[in-house]
């Protein structure tokens, strides 16, 4: 799979990489206003950040492609992604069949088998269901594999990126809930809203098959309540710890009694339901599901909520303790909190005054979030150009880096930013690049062989400074800069003798050979 | 520059010495953590080891999938096991006998674990469980690794480390009379593709790797010039704050914990190991231990154990298993007692449950409760502690545990580790008395 779509047309502006500096913006704190940044100063580094942020990073060509369109237009271009086709056949080819639950009739005789102690018949019942669950597994391989060539290919790339957003915001972990279609179905409907409204996502969020047998809330009836969904929709969902109350939790458990589901389809199961007048954050009535999201979706902290996770997201890391955020950052996240709540909860305004905000911008915030490891497996593929290579290894690499798609390790998700790296993860990180560039496995796997041209990558040096990548001095920085996307004086001049003590010129093995470095080094893993 | 040159490759010898990992101490900048490499190697400060005088060290065996703990300790004298297994008992005199009075024995694959309890290095905890059991794999072996019955927070081993690291949970007096400063506590290390739940605290990163040839950048393989830029990258002092500080840090960790492992565990054992995976584990712990690596936490992991179908009795899937660790535990303490270092090691085994008294349909046993644990070395105090659970009194068919598990953790932490058991597990348990003091 080799195939890739570039998301930005190539064009020939301005060199405006070799003319913005990385000082070129003073070190100040960053504005906690939401204004914009000066038309003027979205250059290079600029549109890289955003592109690295609002997707998974790309070429030279593209990063200069947005620089040409500006602020304004680049950002419309990305968040505005619908304009952008993309039809990939083939992905309705799951088996929406695949875990059937037995029927009536079936279970009927089950029972009686029980009661019969007919071993026979209960071992025949017992071998179709694991032999149902094997074929799952194998297909949660296949979804897992479809997802990541998507994020690979789309030349939307914020679309992939808010549906892993929303898949780490609403996480459901695959082993639970044993059910890859479900799995599938709850990926599409975040892909579907991944720049919609937050308001559709909960309301479709109560009603998502996997959602409701990972909390727990299949079975939750008006005798005997279980909290767990409600408790999550609030604790992790929407408003955060300090914004509710444990009465808050057991009156919305009642409103989402009924909620269940069968097969694919969800079920209001009115039986079930809780009809009874309940009191929740403030509002009494016989609420229901529904009426449990419109009485959150009324809390300004909701907005708040969702203002910082995309922040945390997008921007930076945010201290645990909203008290140990700095004061810009508070009144920069009220703002952006402001917008949310004033379009309703449509999430498209507030991306799109984030991506142009001068905050976002910040030369602070620049090439220091840690990379995801979607965004550095994906990131490698798309910025370099490298072949996709098998992604059944790549999607296990990306699991040894501790991010298995489809298993968050809880259901608050992936906390991110510094618990991505270790000593074990730091190597598997850089021996993964090594793969996707060379196609040689660390470790089990088969060797790839499909061939890396590296000289794409001097693409645009070529056309800035033609002549410059058979000068060691002026290619070790290019080729570091366009990896690591800042300076590192040290390394240019340890790149630049490497380069000439192995011949000095621009081979494919030399660029190879210097990019296996570069990914190697740590800020490689930064964005 | 020809990458395909590989035979002129001959990796560079490094000659660090100690693992005091700069990610340790968070404070101190990258650059004066380097001198950590020329501080004196990891032979000559064994008697000085950080936080515990003996230099003592923790090795778990986490057998997965629940082990079938009736066919591991055999209650022949009661006639309701074989009435509840009549395909899979392990008749009497197929058992090796433990305690005549009790009527128990131990599987006939566990063999060289009867010879390490007669040398007086085995003891064996029955009836360990908890309460409210969990029979879901996951959940289970949350509670087990987190020591916790919601089975959420850090592993109780990370916990431990996080206690001897950095004066958490100590009290304003700093570290306790004739001990060292804690800042070189080192990060337990996991053999396996991830490094388990049990191991995960605030403090240190644990290390996990399959194969140690794994745990290094496998660029370097590609030609030798790579290598060697490479190191110079390593060396260099790019000046940076902030993230990409930190990673610079956890990246020289990465490269002196990687030497250093790789080194130990190239050196041939003393001992022949089988071929099994859990005994190449344990030799590879082995190695490390010997090397002189002051890590205090090492974990290795056996699965299989979820015998749901044809399982077995004195021969069959079940016992292989039980084979392949009885023989892996007795080549790694002879391994450690020819090194001299069996004093120094206490090896825990547990699972995440045991099995079903009775048989099911397809010749196995599906989920259960209590079960025995094993306890290993020359520290403990052999035998068998607590009555075998009774086969009669029953909860849904499930044995009833009658020792907490978190009662051996605190054993083990409180006798052998030299930890506060309320600061790790969160509140007192009575240590079952299997380690000397």
């Amino acid at each position: 799979m080799t195939s890739r779509t570039q998301s930005v047309q190539t064009s020939s502006g301005t060199d405006r990489e070799r003319a913005t500096s990385d000082t070129g913006r003073p070190q100040s704190q960053p504005l906690s206003h939401l204004g914009r940044l000066p038309s003027g100063s979205f250059g290079y580094e600029e549109a890289r950040h955003l592109l690295w942020r609002a997707g998974f990073g790309g070429t030279p060509s593209q990063i200069q492609a947005l620089v040409s369109m500006g602020v304004e237009r680049a950002v419309d271009h990305i968040v505005d992604y619908e304009r952008v086709a993309f039809e990939r056949p083939g992905a309705e080819d799951f088996d929406s069949e695949i875990m059937r639950p037995p029927t009536e009739e079936e279970r009927r005789r089950y029972r009686a088998a029980l009661q019969n102690q007919d071993e026979d018949v209960v071992a025949r019942f017992r071998l179709r269901r694991q032999e149902q669950q094997r074929a799952d597994r194998t297909q949660i391989r296949d979804v897992r594999r479809w997802w990541l060539a998507r994020m690979v290919e789309s030349p939307r790339p914020l679309e992939e990126k808010m549906t892993l957003f929303w898949h780490g915001h609403f996480a459901t972990g695959y082993r639970k809930i044993e059910n890859s279609y479900h799995a599938y179905m709850q990926n599409q409907f975040f892909r579907a809203n991944a720049t919609g409204n937050f308001g559709r996502l909960l309301r479709g969020i109560i009603r998502d098959p996997a959602m409701l047998a990972y909390l727990d809330n299949q079975r939750s009836n008006r005798r005997r309540p279980n909290e767990n969904l409600a408790r999550e929709l609030l604790e992790l969902f929407s408003l955060g710890v300090g914004n509710y109350t444990e009465n808050d939790i057991k009156e919305g458990a009642r409103a989402l009694t009924g909620y269940t589901f069968e097969h694919n389809e969800f079920v209001f199961n009115e039986q079930a339901h809780d009809r009874g007048t309940k009191r929740i954050l403030g509002r009494r009535g016989t609420i229901d599901g529904d009426g449990f999201v419109d009485a959150i979706l009324a809390r300004r902290a909701c907005a708040e909520f969702i203002a910082a996770r995309l922040y945390s997201f997008f921007v930076a890391d945010l201290p645990a303790d909203v008290r140990e955020i700095d004061r810009e950052t508070r009144s920069f996240l009220g703002r952006l909190a402001t917008v949310i709540s004033q379009s309703n909860y449509d999430l498209k305004p507030a991306l799109k005054r984030l991506f142009r905000s001068d905050h976002f911008y910040h030369a602070g915030f620049r090439n220091d979030k840690i990379k995801s490891p979607a965004e550095l497996v994906v990131g490698a593929v798309r910025s370099l150009l490298t072949p996709a290579r098998d992604l059944n290894l790549l999607a296990d690499a990306m699991g040894l880096m501790g991010q298995e798609l489809f298993q968050p390790p809880s259901v608050r998700g992936w906390p991110g930013g510094r618990t991505w790296i270790n000593t074990s993860t730091l190597f598997v990180r850089q021996n993964a690049l090594a793969y996707l560039l060379t196609g040689v496995p660390a470790g089990r796997g088969r060797r790839d062989n499909a061939a890396f041209d590296a000289t794409g990558v001097l693409a645009e040096l070529e056309r800035a400074d033609p002549g410059a990548s058979n000068d060691p001095e002026r290619l070790a920085p290019y080729l570091l800069r366009a990896t690591l996307g800042r300076r590192t004086p040290e390394a240019e001049r340890i790149i630049a003798s490497f380069i000439a003590e192995n011949g000095g010129r621009p081979t494919n093995d030399m660029l190879t050979g210097v990019l296996l470095l570069a990914t190697a080094m740590p800020e490689y893993q930064l964005c | 520059m020809d990458l395909h040159d590989v035979n002129a490759f001959t990796r560079r010898q490094f000659l660090h010495r100690g693992l005091t990992l700069a990610s340790a101490t968070l404070a101190v900048p990258a650059f004066l953590q380097r001198s950590a490499l020329a501080m004196p190697g990891p032979t000559e400060a064994l008697s000085s080891l950080a936080g515990v005088p003996q230099g003592n060290v923790l090795v778990v065996i986490q057998l997965s999938g629940g082990n079938d703990g009736l066919n591991t300790v055999i209650p022949f004298a009661h006639d309701q096991y074989y009435r509840a297994r009549p395909g899979i008992g392990v008749r009497q005199q197929d058992a090796i006998g433990l305690s005549q009075e009790q009527g128990i024995g131990l599987h006939p694959a566990m063999g060289p674990i009867k010879n390490l309890y007669d040398e007086g290095l085995c003891t064996i905890v029955q009836g360990v469980g908890y309460p409210n059991p969990n029979r879901s794999h996951f959940m289970s072996m949350d509670i087990w690794q987190t020591a916790d019955t919601n089975g959420t927070g850090n592993g109780w081993l990370g916990r431990y480390i996080d206690s001897q690291c950095c004066g958490y949970g100590k009290g304003e007096s700093g570290t306790p009379e004739g001990e060292e400063p804690r800042s070189a506590v080192q990060p337990p290390i996991a053999i396996g593709r991830v490094a388990p739940l049990a191991l995960q605290g605030d403090s240190l990163q644990p290390i996990s790797f399959e194969s140690a040839d794994l745990f290094r950048w496998t660029g370097e393989d590609i030609h030798s010039a790579l290598a060697a830029a490479k190191e110079r990258l390593s060396a260099r002092e790019d000046h940076h704050h902030g993230n990409a500080e930190f990673l610079t840090r956890t990246a020289l960790d990465a490269r002196v914990s990687s030497d250093l492992i790789r080194k130990a565990v190239a050196a041939r054992p003393l001992v022949r190991y089988p071929n099994s995976r859990l005994a190449q584990q344990l030799a590879m712990i082995a190695s490390m231990i010997r090397a002189g690596m002051p890590t205090r936490v090492y974990y290795a992991t056996l699965g299989g154990f979820d015998t749901h179908a044809g399982q077995g009795g004195a021969q069959g899937a079940h016992a292989r298993l039980l084979t392949q660790l009885a023989e892996a535990t007795s080549a790694f303490y002879n391994d450690l007692k020819r090194q001299d270092n069996a004093d120094r090691v206490l090896t825990m085994s547990f699972s995440e449950f045991g099995r079903r008294v009775g048989q099911n349909g397809s010749g196995g046993t599906d989920h259960g409760t209590a079960a025995p644990m094993f306890l290993f070395g020359p520290m403990v105090r052999p035998g068998v502690h607590g009555a075998h659970p009774s086969l009669t009194d029953l909860d849904q068919g499930d044995l009833k545990y009658h020792t907490d598990f978190r009662s051996v953790y605190a054993a083990i932490l409180a006798k052998w580790l030299k930890a506060d058991v309320r600061t790790v597990l969160g509140r007192d348990f009575r240590p079952v008395d299997v380690v000397r003091g």
